[in-house]
């Protein structure tokens, strides 16, 4: 079971994240990405 | 060549080239400017700002307080957006080699290390402040952004406004620098971040890692998968003469003869190097790799 679980844990965090990008998720952080965040810098 | 057959032995220069590597958009120092490529909405899987002038990638945490910061606005807007990409992500990194990409890519980390090199009186930090980082993942990652939002229904990235040291140091300070516009909106938020990674600077000359210990909510998440990753780490009980010496040159002061897949393990296999009887290795997928034991060399 110890040598199955990560291949477990893999397969259904790959299905996590493909699941948030085809809701669009990537789109959603690249936006965020491209813009200075003002929160990060300290001025927001 | 040593570099690639025995890479432990070199890690500073992958963590830099990682550095580089994830910042590599050199130009925008020049223009106060950041990076803003499509493939900029890619994870990486280290803390490291994405309003840095040169970040190729988007910083996992950002991205996932952001994601939870708006769920009550997307899920108002019909649309259904809760940072299952940025957690996925970091489930399948983790899954495969646990904490591995903090000894070994992150960039605040090569710093805190490069930061220890100081000669300064040195002190250990009490275990107990390995809680601190699921703390901070709990309230300023998750919680308080998903709780505590404005009339339109958006939160905060807490973590980032009020913590994060590694955006204050990869952005904040080079875009104040850089960008005169940004300057007249300094005001006590900016200060605050300031002296607070003034006072991380500090902590990092007298104690290891300290922030990926205490503070690092990215950590705290990929700590998780230690003892359930693929890359798994093991200590012979046998052979450990628990002589210390891989605790004292551990970059987060663990005794990985207590708990070989702990999750404050870094991974960065200084360990191996240390210990001199063959009591410490690794297993990934089919490649097994066990510390020298001199004993044998010697015929002893």
């Amino acid at each position: 079971m110890k040598r199955r679980l990560p291949w477990l844990l893999m397969v259904l965090s790959l299905g996590v994240m493909i699941a948030g990008l085809l809701l669009g998720e990537y789109q959603a952080v690249l936006e965020k990405a491209v813009t200075v965040c003002l929160d990060c810098i300290g001025i927001g | 060549m040593g570099i690639l057959r025995t890479p432990r032995r070199k890690r500073i220069w992958y963590q830099a080239v990682a550095a580089l590597g994830l910042n590599a958009w050199l130009p925008n120092w020049l223009t106060g400017r950041i990076y803003q490529g499509k493939i900029k909405g890619v994870c990486v899987p280290v803390l490291n700002c994405y309003s840095c002038p040169s970040a190729m990638g988007a910083c996992p945490i950002g991205a996932l307080q952001t994601s939870l910061a708006g769920v009550r606005l997307n899920l108002a807007a019909a649309e259904a957006k809760f940072g299952l990409y940025t957690a996925g992500l970091l489930g399948a990194v983790g899954s495969v080699v646990g904490r591995m990409p903090c000894g070994w890519l992150c960039p605040f980390g090569l710093v805190q290390e490069l930061m220890h090199k100081i000669p300064t009186p040195k002190l250990r930090l009490p275990r107990a402040f390995s809680c601190g980082r699921y703390v901070f993942l709990a309230v300023l990652v998750i919680a308080l952004p998903l709780l505590i939002v404005d009339q339109y229904g958006l939160g905060q990235t807490w973590f980032c406004k009020w913590i994060c040291p590694a955006g204050t140091l990869e952005a904040g300070i080079p875009l104040i620098l850089l960008n005169k516009g940004l300057r007249g909106l300094i005001g006590f938020m900016y200060t605050w971040k300031v002296a607070l990674l003034v006072l991380f600077l500090g902590w990092m000359t007298v104690s290891r890692r300290p922030f990926c210990r205490a503070v690092c909510p990215l950590g705290a998440i990929l700590g998780l998968f230690n003892k359930a990753s693929l890359f798994r780490m093991a200590v012979d009980d046998a052979k450990c003469t628990v002589c210390d010496k891989c605790r004292r040159d551990c970059p987060v002061d663990i005794k990985i003869y207590e708990s070989a897949n702990s999750p404050d393990c870094v991974r960065c296999l200084k360990c191996l190097e240390s210990c001199k009887f063959g009591a410490i290795s690794y297993d990934f997928l089919a490649k097994h790799e066990a510390s020298k034991d001199f004993r044998i060399k010697s015929g002893a």
